[in-house]
């Protein structure tokens, strides 16, 4: 079974992505966990309801959410898709998900990223990565670290360093 | 100035860590060169047409006596012994090994000292006012907001892949002499009618391809929103700016594209559910980042008898007194000057420094100007707070080491890029323009007689020598793979900045220096008197400086 970062571990990753396609045709669905584009999870709950293991679904980094929030927080997982991993729209997104719309669930980074951005996708809120690339990632998870402390306000530290020190 | 505590210090420890670790994996093949690369651009690190380069950040342009020793040493152990003053008031080493930059960020470490995100498409150096602390007309010190947004902006984990770099300048006075409306963010220190102070807000100047000055969107911003608003800001053009074509990535493509009102309101609604957040600034951060930015020791001194003192001296002494003129400047805090070390002279490329003249800049900065000193965005050398009966004394010492050629705000005090000397990106080398131009206009009393003169040059349309703004602009420019330059007049960096017009057809470099002479000419004959270039220009027009240019030769 393939693998993913997800708090820190290395763990099988029974999820498999539904490419876009507005249209959801049970029959067409595989069996098991899947993560199904944004416009079938909001066109298709009554399908997705029906199906037999568990739904979540996966954005690009240019959605706009606001309209949608609402409708994709009570989601278990949302992936958020890299195209490239120098497109750092997904970073924005997943702020917004989690400080702005609550989102409690697996956040989960896909497509493009690299190992050097964890410390970075983990502050903006992300606890899952999944690579498109072939990684070592019990060595990559070692960037989950690479900084002790930082200046900033993010998903992972409420409040910011000039009011800890 | 600041100086950093355990936080500070780890987190560019721990950077050096991080980079180190990043460099052995490149070079051991398991990172690719295209996922290096924002890597080491945030770190400062190009790949230059002869060697990498290596940008290290100075924030602000402050530096102490400890970081120019350190400088020093590393130009004489990583380099070829100099190094080079950007217009990013940064320093540059243009001949480090890539194996050995993460040698060399730990020892800037050891001297609180760094070089990121000095590149690539995120958060650049916030820079500001050389005079500040010390300007007569300043009308808050910028530098703690400075270092606020310094300390923001470091590893910001929201806005490290942005569409295309960002660069944020803050003026605290008068007059502006950090260029801040030709930054992607320019920020005013401003009171408002309560007596409250704040910001008013700018957004998407740039100089580079598309030259634009930049646009207010929000005339007053209370103290403690400065980084909600910023994050609003940046988020915004996170989100949305361009990202297919890198030539209109900057925000000024967006704010254009937007309208500047659509674009305010867009960052306005961001902000509303920002604002009051936890990131608001609170009254005792903002007291701590000032208590580091103190007045020195200043002595009681009998202003006017230094004074009377000082303009005997010069009486005597022709090459002082020419010094005096062009190359100090008073402060607010009587008997007491700045000093401005020329990094020009003829014959050096504009900016470039050696091991040993930083050596001396230190031991000047610790004797003269309680061991600190600051780097301009003219790419020259300041020295604040040096008492008048002192000036001759650090006069001597700096023209023994070659650093006292009286020639700041003259013709011969240009700015200038590497160019296509070191740039893989230019189209044209910008160095021997500099210098050819330096060689002709050699007679002092000339030089002095044409004034405040801006005269920018860059190798390429990026821009880096900001030959937009110059008063007189030299652009390199490409035509069938020769070197040819577009001249430009007009422009300013000033509050009333303004773009320079292209005069007409670009030029040899052979034509360059002898169109300058003609330009000079034009204004010699038409100026009124104690009217500037700039101020002839913006009279006349562009047409008499036209025709001279291009009159066909008898």
């Amino acid at each position: 079974m393939p693998q993913l970062l997800k708090d820190g571990q290395v763990i099988d990753n029974p999820w498999q992505i539904i490419e876009a396609n507005d249209e959801a045709d049970q029959e067409a669905l595989p069996s098991g966990d899947i993560l199904v584009p944004l416009s079938m999870w909001l066109n298709n709950q009554s399908v997705l309801e029906n199906h037999s293991g568990a739904v979540g679904l996966w954005i690009n980094g240019d959605e706009e959410i606001e309209g949608i929030a609402q409708s994709i927080v009570t989601a278990p997982v949302i992936a958020i898709n890299f195209p490239k991993f120098v497109d750092g729209r997904g970073f924005s997104v997943a702020r917004l998900l989690r400080d702005r719309y609550g989102f409690k669930g697996e956040l989960r980074a896909v497509g493009q990223i690299i190992r050097d951005q964890l410390f970075f996708l983990k502050r903006c809120g992300f606890n899952a990565f999944e690579f498109d690339s072939e990684i070592d990632l019990d060595e990559g998870a070692q960037s989950l670290a690479d900084f002790s402390d930082a200046y900033q306000v993010a998903a992972d530290q409420p409040e910011p360093l000039f009011k800890r020190r | 100035m600041y100086r950093y505590d355990q936080y500070d210090q780890t987190i560019v420890d721990e950077r050096v860590a991080q980079y180190r670790d990043q460099t052995q994996r490149y070079l051991a093949g398991t990172i690719s060169e295209e996922e290096f690369l924002p890597l080491r651009l945030q770190n400062g690190l190009y790949v230059q047409r002869l060697a990498p380069m290596l940008r290290i950040a100075v924030p602000y342009g402050l530096l102490s006596s400890q970081q120019i020793r350190k400088l020093a040493h590393i130009s004489r152990k990583y380099d070829k012994g100099y190094v080079h003053f950007t217009t990013r008031q940064n320093i540059q080493l243009n001949w480090p090994q890539l194996e050995e930059v993460p040698d060399i960020l730990a020892e800037l470490a050891s001297v609180e000292m760094h070089a990121i995100q000095t590149s690539g498409n995120c958060i650049r150096n916030t820079t500001t006012d050389q005079y500040a602390g010390v300007a007569a007309d300043e009308i808050e010190d910028p530098r703690p907001w400075c270092e606020i947004i310094r300390q923001w902006s470091t590893l910001h984990p929201e806005f490290a892949f942005l569409p295309r770099k960002f660069k944020i300048a803050v003026c605290g006075s008068e007059e502006d002499r950090a260029a801040f409306l030709l930054h992607d963010i320019g920020i005013q220190l401003v009171t408002n009618d309560q007596g409250e102070s704040g910001f008013h807000i700018f957004v998407g100047g740039g100089l580079g391809r598309t030259p634009v000055i930049a646009s207010s969107i929000r005339e007053f911003l209370p103290r403690e929103h400065l980084l909600t608003y910023l994050d609003a800001i940046l988020r915004v053009y996170n989100r949305y700016g361009n990202r297919d074509n890198k030539y209109k990535a900057r925000i000024k493509i967006l704010v254009r594209a937007w309208t500047v009102e659509v674009f305010a309101e867009r960052v306005e609604s961001e902000w509303a559910h920002l604002k009051d957040g936890p990131a608001t600034l609170t009254g005792d951060e903002i007291e701590r980042m000032k208590s580091f930015f103190t007045m020195p020791d200043y002595k009681t001194v009998d202003a006017q008898a230094l004074d009377s003192e000082l303009q005997q001296t010069a009486g005597q002494n022709k090459a002082f007194a020419r010094w005096l003129e062009r190359n100090t400047r008073t402060q607010k805090q009587a008997g007491y000057r700045s000093v401005s070390l020329s990094l020009k002279p003829a014959g050096v490329a504009p900016g470039d420094v050696t091991d040993q003249q930083l050596e001396t800049i230190a031991d000047l900065a610790d004797r003269f100007s309680f061991g600190e000193l600051r780097s301009t965005h003219n790419q020259n050398i300041v020295l604040t707070d040096v008492l008048v009966c002192e000036l001759f004394e650090l006069w001597e010492l700096a023209r023994a080491a070659g650093l006292a050629t009286p020639n700041i705000g003259t013709i011969n005090d240009m700015i200038c890029c590497p160019g296509g000397d070191y740039c893989s990106l230019a189209n044209a080398k910008s160095i021997p323009v500099a210098e050819a131009i330096q060689r002709k206009f050699d007679d002092l009393d000339y030089v002095y007689d044409l004034g405040d003169l801006e005269l920018n040059i860059s190798g390429c349309m990026n821009a880096c020598g900001h030959h937009h703004i110059g008063h007189i602009g030299i652009l390199g420019v490409d035509k069938k793979g020769e070197e040819w330059y577009q001249i430009q007049i007009g422009g300013s960096a000033s509050k009333d900045a303004a773009l320079a017009k292209v005069l007409g057809p670009s030029l040899s470099r052979e034509a360059v220096t002898d169109s300058i002479e003609k330009l000079l000419d034009v204004y010699v004959e038409n100026r009124l008197e104690g009217e500037t270039f700039l101020a002839a220009y913006k009279r006349i027009g562009i047409d008499k400086f036209k025709e001279r240019v291009y009159a066909p030769t008898a």
